[in-house]
């Protein structure tokens, strides 16, 4: 029997087992839309901006296995979609997004709503198709959640012209395809994976450094089990945390230019460091040639050969699936009952203790202000860390990630490498879908949230309970910290003026808001938010916090890993007591 | 250093722009670029001419290599190779330029393929430095017009590129 491509389109995602599709509707996709009026099997979750759709099918993917997808319209559609897309690709996170295309005989002529929505994506998607037959619908759909998904994951956009939505033809779903150029690696060479080994074992100073990687390759068990086997310390990017529990002795903290001293540290000064589905980022390492003035041999492993050498030449590039590489790498370890030589480990080990003992994270209290790394801490007690915790983009992004410990992956999810402010409540309202268990927190600041505060419909329509815990401090912070520090304290545009009352917001849309103005209000209105009486409501927390609170440690643009600006308290460290020590690796 | 890579990708609409795109978004050379269908018409064979540090070159391979519709990747620098261009130059050919042209032409292994009472048309093949020494040859004066068609190259000896 023949059905339209709209009807095909719908069964294909019947058939990946699609739960939520996060769209919104227009002409070019009217006909895809009445397909999906006639069914039962998966929801639709009508957004408020194309954008949301996009950030809360990402979000529903960060959070779960599965592939989030998205539908949106053709031209503005399309184009609104683009930066949710272009998050999604820089975090390597598997989606589908459907787009809508004006009919096939109007591309090219200008037509009303139409962009070249391929063209457009290309450089932020892991791949796209036009599909220019109905009786390719069914084949692209397969191999668009087959290519997100596999290899390093990402984005795939498919655009549908709006006659072959209408066209008929036989659906028939294949069951797998194969791409003959498109192969991802799975297996590390043995040859490789011994090499590592066996700088592991002979290193005086090792350390891993896991990325997101490692929580998209589901990978965590077998970092932990890594770590703990060899005794070794471990820091987690941005991307990664969670990937090693973050309350556990053996984790330094995040690293990268907001981690901790110790984290950063040890990276400057490990002798053999492994890192595991991360790519030495600008934001991670800074300068590639002080992080390498420092010798140390490079263990890399990562699923997309083009992440290896990229910024840093590497000793052992090892390609692989991450997942497997790591556990033919412990299965070999367990045979051997090798282990580093202890007494280096011990010495490596009391370095880092004295570095750690400086406590760089340790802020200054007030009565007076609510500190906002005690908002971020009071959260972390009162989930007993076991939050979905979304996040935007900006101050209150890294105190989120220094403060709250993420002990399992997935569990953070955050606009690491585009930096999207507007990402955080879509993403909560995604995860939320994909957890209704889950207690979602979304962090986020005045400024972010005003990016797509739309979405407190949304939440509305779909009940979802997620508590948004905005750190309010009248300033886009991180803007307003750069000024501080870089533009002699001239505030150019960063004064958030006219903010909305944002109880009357929440209230405005049918939630439950609340102002804390008093660091001793933080903890009970945190469990009141967080308790059983609110547990189905939304709940906005507008917490008015210092102003002048700058985030440290920091890394200023050109500096390296040892070189940090400390908070107040670590001023006289002064960086690194070898700072013209380059044989401290005689030290132990 | 100047590199000559070879590509394979699928015969698709938009492959071509995939690879161009790539190039220009990450800031990478291309001194020259010719693709057509192979003796399998669902298979494209595109040559690019690119210079860059070896670093440089080793992302660009493996850039190339992670878009889904390239299928191999070879780096003809990295063995004994064949490279050929070809130019097609109008020529301004009168009094006693005619005769010199000719010479010129033939010097150089060119044949004249067209001919007007004021013009020759000569089409050249060669090594692309070959084709520059013939322009540098030549009075500038007389050079009406030139397209070249950018590098071609195959491995030498059984080497080949196929999937």
């Amino acid at each position: 029997m023949q059905i339209s491509g709209a009807e095909i389109l719908v069964r294909c995602l019947q058939e990946e087992g699609v739960e939520f599709l996060f769209g919104y509707p227009g002409g070019a996709v009217l006909e895809i839309y009445d397909a999906i009026f006639r069914q039962e099997k998966f929801k639709h979750v009508l957004v408020r901006h194309e954008q949301a759709a996009v950030h809360a099918a990402d979000a529903y993917s960060r959070s779960s296995d599965k592939v989030g997808v998205a539908l949106v319209t053709s031209g503005p559609g399309a184009t609104n979609a683009v930066t949710g897309i272009a998050t999604a690709y820089m975090d390597s996170i598997p989606m589908v997004v459907i787009s809508g295309q004006v009919a096939t005989p109007a591309i090219g002529l200008d037509a009303f709503q139409e962009v070249d929505m391929v063209g457009i994506t290309r450089p932020c998607v892991k791949h796209n198709f036009l599909v220019k037959d109905v009786n390719d619908i069914a084949e692209t759909i397969k191999k668009a959640f087959y290519i997100a998904k596999s290899g390093r994951p990402g984005p795939v956009v498919v655009d549908i012209p709006k006659d072959i939505t209408q066209q008929r033809a036989e659906f028939h779903y294949p069951e797998s395809v194969h791409i003959r150029s498109y192969v991802p690696a799975t297996r590390g060479h043995p040859g490789q994976i011994k090499k590592a080994i066996n700088l592991l074992l002979e290193a005086k100073r090792p350390y891993i450094y896991v990325g997101g990687g490692a929580v998209q390759g589901n990978a965590a068990a077998e970092v932990t089990e890594l770590v703990k086997s060899l005794g070794l310390p471990c820091t987690n990017t941005l991307m990664g945390l969670g990937a090693y529990p973050g309350s556990d002795p053996q984790f330094l903290g995040m690293l990268g230019m907001h981690g901790t001293y110790e984290a950063n540290m040890a990276m400057q000064y490990c002798d053999v460091l492994i890192a595991v589905g991360a790519r030495f980022d600008d934001r991670v390492i800074s300068v590639p040639s002080h992080f390498l003035s420092q010798p140390k041999k490079i263990i890399h492993i990562d699923v997309d050969p083009s992440s290896i050498s990229k910024r840093v030449k590497v000793d052992v590039p090892i390609v692989g699936d991450v997942k497997h590489v790591l556990r033919e790498m412990l299965d070999i370890l367990r045979q051997s009952g090798q282990k580093p030589d202890a007494q280096h480990l011990a010495h490596w080990w009391k370095q880092i203790e004295e570095w750690r003992g400086h406590n760089s994270l340790l802020y200054t209290p007030s009565t007076e202000l609510i500190k906002p790394q005690y908002v971020v801490e009071k959260l972390y007690e009162i989930t007993g860390g076991k939050a979905i915790v979304a996040s935007d983009v900006g101050q209150h992004q890294m105190w989120a990630a220094q403060y709250y410990k993420f002990d399992s992956p997935k569990q953070w999810l955050n606009s690491g490498g585009l930096g999207t402010m507007g990402f955080g409540l879509p993403a909560a309202m995604g995860a939320q879908l994909a957890n209704p268990d889950a207690t979602v927190a979304c962090i986020t600041g005045e400024g972010s949230i005003q990016m797509n505060i739309q979405e407190l419909s949304t939440c509305k329509q779909y009940h979802t309970p997620v508590k948004i815990v905005a750190l309010n401090n009248r300033y886009l912070g991180m803007v307003r910290q750069w000024q501080e520090f870089f533009y002699g304290t001239r505030y150019s545009e960063s004064y958030m003026d006219a903010l909305p009352d944002f109880v009357k917001v929440a209230e405005a849309y049918g939630h439950v808001g609340f102002k804390i103005e008093n660091p001793s209000d933080v903890e009970p209105v945190l469990r009141e938010a967080f308790g059983p009486a609110l547990k189905e409501r939304l709940v906005f927390l507008d917490f008015r916090t210092d102003q002048s609170e700058n985030v440290f440690p920091m890394i200023q643009n050109g500096k390296g890993l040892d070189q940090m600006d400390l908070p107040p308290h670590m001023r006289d460290v002064q960086q690194v007591p070898f700072e013209n020590n380059r044989d401290y690796g005689n030290m132990c | 250093m100047r590199h000559i890579l070879s590509i394979l990708l699928e015969n698709e609409a938009g492959a071509l722009s995939r690879v161009v795109g790539l190039f220009s978004a990450r800031a990478y050379n291309i001194d020259s670029l010719t693709v057509s269908t192979t003796e399998d018409p669902t298979l494209s064979r595109m040559t690019i001419v690119t210079h860059g540090s070896d670093e440089v070159i080793e992302q660009i391979t493996k850039q190339l290599n992670k878009l889904i519709e390239v299928v191999k990747v070879i780096d003809l620098n990295e063995s004994e190779h064949i490279e050929r261009e070809m130019m097609l130059i109008k020529v301004r050919a009168t009094g006693k330029d005619r005769e010199e042209m000719k010479r010129m032409a033939d010097i150089f292994r060119g044949r004249i393929i067209d001919v007007t009472e004021k013009t020759y048309t000569i089409e050249l093949t060669g090594t692309s430095d070959k084709l520059g020494a013939f322009i540098e040859a030549i009075d500038r004066a007389v050079i009406l017009e030139t397209v070249r068609t950018g590098a071609s190259g195959i491995g030498r000896g059984e080497r080949v590129l196929k999937i």
